[in-house]
């Protein structure tokens, strides 16, 4: 019992009506897909920085995009084997709350993106011949 | 004999870091003064605390308090003390601007006064509005979806303490060293090393970093609170609106906080370390920290204002006695506001040279939130719509906010129109458009809340002649105040001055003193209703549990609740589920009470919060070993405190069946 004292009204309502059914059926994973998660991030950390160590790509753009990708694909790595997360996990509301999460990292990231640029072409530092050409 | 006094300095420096006594501010009349009159008070509290015993009582029964009642009492109390002070610099600003014309510099000079505005709008976002909100979701939360406590009832302790210990810091700020002297968002360049050196930016940021700690983990908790814990039958279309409001409040909170603490931490980084993220050299982008702020700015006013909504929506069913006209559009519009939310944050700074594509595109998306904002608008005008209304103060404040908060949309839309803001931006007519906003949303909602709620926190109404003085002096004051300034932004006059050339301006700002001094009257008549309605008790008590027969479950409990809030888990049917109850002739459960599984109180909350306090100072005066010994403590109070297990208790079934048994007389007698 006192292992989840967290939620004490919870559990008590759940006593009281067996009706009501909660998160904790939710995986907790094995020490498989833990190892496997392990192996999986450790690799995705080590090609970075092969990349970056022995200048394998000539092109800092293509390094630099790779890194990238192997980032995300990392962070769904987490999510899966760290997080435990699933289409069906918690009702759903797992699910729910990443589709929210990405909705709002892509709008704070492309808008930045796009506001700076603009901001970046329009205001930033300029040549006097540019100056002079102002309005 | 050189060498030992340099070594001396050393080890002063190292103990010290910058602060020396040149920091106490001897030399400012106005600040000793103000601090001989916060000592003298705080004597004379720790004086009577001590006089009654009521230590042990506050430890016991509220500083370590797990209790999501009392835990939204303190924030509430905490928002009403940091509402004095915030008010306060208000009243030192109008004072200022009213009488410092031509040859006349008013009594603040200008590194005072830019303190005092950053102050001001620091404390009214970040410790008055935030901690009132709160304050409010945390009581009124779990009692509306019939929950026992939050989710997370250690963690809820740990924020409101974790809050305190921002404002703590930023008060610090007052008498040891200075504020910042940047505006309440502190923008690069001005508040990077090169200029802004002092400690005023650094508390700043220690400040917001602390008590952003407790705001985003007790948005997670209430998430978690309303998404887990509702009563059975309640599903998500069945919550009440201000449980909704409050939803999408803290998935705000939650996602955009993290941007706030981001930002801060690479402004932290360009302060601390060198590097340059925001500086004007080496590659920095001061334009990148106003983009970044903003994206969390302009959500944190819809996390202020939505649980507002939700207040006016409760007061406007209960007192007008009818079902709320269009609950399912009142939730679309709220959960369309809270993405629009997102869409919008350029508007704060259109002037900054985006280009046509990009202010159009968020200029038209500012204007399309004003559509479900109308839309809610509309439903409460329809719910009082041939209803039989109660000019109770809560329904006043309501009033108040409807037609006020309308004049603050529409000069919000004006705002809104990229050429047009370029005219206003900066001007005093902003200034009067979110105070307009804030004051007539916010703080009249937050007002509504405290007059509703209160009978149910306290067990007696708040006497409702001083709520109607207060309520007048507050909505008189306000447009007093502020519509002079409409005028004087219109004729382009610019905020964050503190001396005029003009004479002509300076009726203006005369008006607007005056206006402030009515506001003061308005906090008055509130502190006096406060007094009254204790002394008036017993005329005013409510027995009944649901004195303004009300329809959410929160009144279907006792005035003020049990610590565990029901007796029985209720079962829900209906979205005005107390209304049904009693429409449908509920019959309170005499019998069968069980024991009550209850989480038990902490003090790690209090100690990992002055613990925090200690490493904020230490890194604002640079003394690294304060720092770094607060840092350790921190770490092993939160390790030590998981190996506490005795985290729970139950509450005798004796215990329950006594309390219960004493409100069955408590409602016979009156019945």
């Amino acid at each position: 019992m006192s292992s989840h004292p967290e939620a004490p009204a919870h559990e008590s309502a759940h006593n009281t009506h067996h009706a009501h059914s909660h998160g904790h059926e939710a995986a907790h994973g094995s020490f498989k897909s833990y190892m496997t998660g392990f192996i999986l991030s450790v690799i995705l950390t080590a090609i970075p920085f092969w990349l970056v160590m022995n200048n394998v790509i000539d092109s800092k753009a293509a390094t630099a995009s790779i890194i990238m990708i192997l980032g995300a694909v990392q962070v769904v790595v987490h999510m899966i084997y760290f997080l435990h997360m699933n289409a069906k996990s918690e009702g759903g509301w797992t699910m729910l709350a990443l589709i929210f999460t990405i909705i709002i990292v892509v709008i704070a990231m492309a808008g930045s993106l796009w506001v700076m640029h603009h901001l970046n072409a329009n205001m930033m530092p300029m040549s006097p011949e540019m100056m002079k050409n102002m309005p | 004999m050189e060498t030992a006094m340099s070594s001396s300095n050393n080890l002063t420096d190292f103990i010290f870091g910058r602060l020396s006594w040149n920091a106490l501010p001897f030399h400012e009349p106005i600040l000793v003064v103000t601090f001989i009159a916060v000592a003298l008070g705080g004597i004379a509290v720790v004086g009577a605390l001590t006089y009654f015993r009521l230590w042990g009582y506050l430890w016991k029964e509220w500083f370590t308090s797990v209790d999501h009642k009392k835990i939204g009492i303190m924030y509430v109390v905490l928002a009403l003390v940091m509402l004095m002070r915030g008010f306060a610099d208000a009243v030192m600003m109008r004072t200022q601007q009213a009488i410092a014309f031509g040859a006349n510099e008013g009594y603040l000079p200008p590194h005072h006064y830019d303190q005092v505005f950053t102050a001001h709008g620091v404390i009214m976002i970040f410790f008055m509005a935030m901690p009132f909100v709160t304050g409010i979701m945390n009581y009124v939360v779990p009692l509306q979806i019939g929950a026992r406590d939050v989710s997370f009832p250690f963690l809820n302790n740990f924020s409101f303490w974790m809050t305190t210990a921002g404002a703590v810091i930023i008060m610090m700020s007052l008498f040891i060293g200075e504020f910042a002297r940047t505006g309440w968002l502190a923008y690069p360049p001005l508040s990077g090393a090169d200029y802004s050196p002092g400690v005023g930016v650094d508390y700043y940021i220690w400040g917001l970093q602390v008590a952003g700690v407790g705001t985003t983990l007790s948005g997670i908790n209430l998430i978690a609170t309303i998404v887990k814990m509702r009563a059975p039958g309640m599903t998500m279309m069945k919550m009440p609106v201000f449980t909704w409001t409050s939803l999408c409040t803290n998935v705000l909170i939650v996602a955009t906080f993290p941007i706030l603490t981001a930002t801060l931490v690479l402004l932290t980084l360009d302060r601390y370390v060198g590097t340059h993220f925001f500086t004007n050299d080496l590659g920095g982008n001061p334009m990148m920290y106003v983009n970044l702020i903003w994206i969390w700015g302009h959500p944190e006013v819809y996390i202020l204002i939505l649980p507002a909504f939700g207040i006016f929506s409760e007061v406007v069913a209960s007192f007008t006695g009818k079902r709320l006209f269009g609950y399912a559009s009142m939730v679309y519009a709220t959960v369309v506001i809270t993405i629009l939310s997102y869409l919008v944050w350029l508007h704060h700074f259109f002037t900054m040279g985006s280009g046509a594509s990009v202010n159009a595109f968020f200029g038209i998306t500012t204007m399309i939130i004003s559509i479900p904002t109308g839309a809610k608008m509309f439903n409460w005008l329809f719910t009082m719509y041939r209803g039989r209304i109660r000019y109770e103060p809560p329904m006043l404040w309501t009033i108040g906010f409807m037609l006020t908060f309308v004049i603050g949309g529409m000069t919000g839309v004006m705002l809104a129109v990229p050429p047009a803001d370029f005219v206003l931006h900066n001007s005093l007519f902003l200034i009067a458009h979110f105070h307009n906003v804030i004051i007539g949303g916010v703080v009249f909602g937050l007002l509504a809340g405290v007059n509703y709620w209160f009978p149910k926190a306290f067990g007696y109404k708040l006497d409702p002649f001083w709520g109607k003085m207060s309520f007048w002096f507050w909505q008189i004051g306000f447009w007093f105040a502020f519509a002079p300034l409409y005028v004087l932004g219109l004729m382009g006059v610019t905020r964050r001055v503190n001396h005029f050339e003009d004479a002509s301006l300076q009726i203006w700002f005369v008006i607007a003193a005056f206006g402030a001094f009515l506001i003061a009257l308005g906090i008055a008549s509130f502190v006096i209703q406060l007094i009254v309605s204790f002394l008036k008790r017993d005329q005013l008590r409510d027995t009944t549990g649901d004195p303004w027969d009300a329809r959410t479950l929160e009144w279907s409990t006792s005035s003020p609740p049990p610590d565990y809030n029901f007796a029985f888990t209720p079962v829900v049917h209906d979205h005005d589920s107390w209304y049904d109850m009693k429409r449908r002739g509920y019959v309170r459960p005499l019998e069968g009470f069980k024991p009550i599984h209850m989480p038990k109180n902490t003090g790690t909350g209090v100690i990992l919060s002055g613990l925090s306090v200690a490493l904020a100072f230490g890194l604002i005066w640079y003394m690294w070993w304060l720092a770094a010994l607060s840092f350790l403590g921190i770490i092993v109070v939160a390790i030590a405190h998981t190996f506490n297990y005795k985290r729970d208790f139950y509450i005798p079934v004796e215990t329950v069946t006594t309390t219960e048994n004493a409100r069955t007389k408590q409602l016979a007698e009156q019945a």
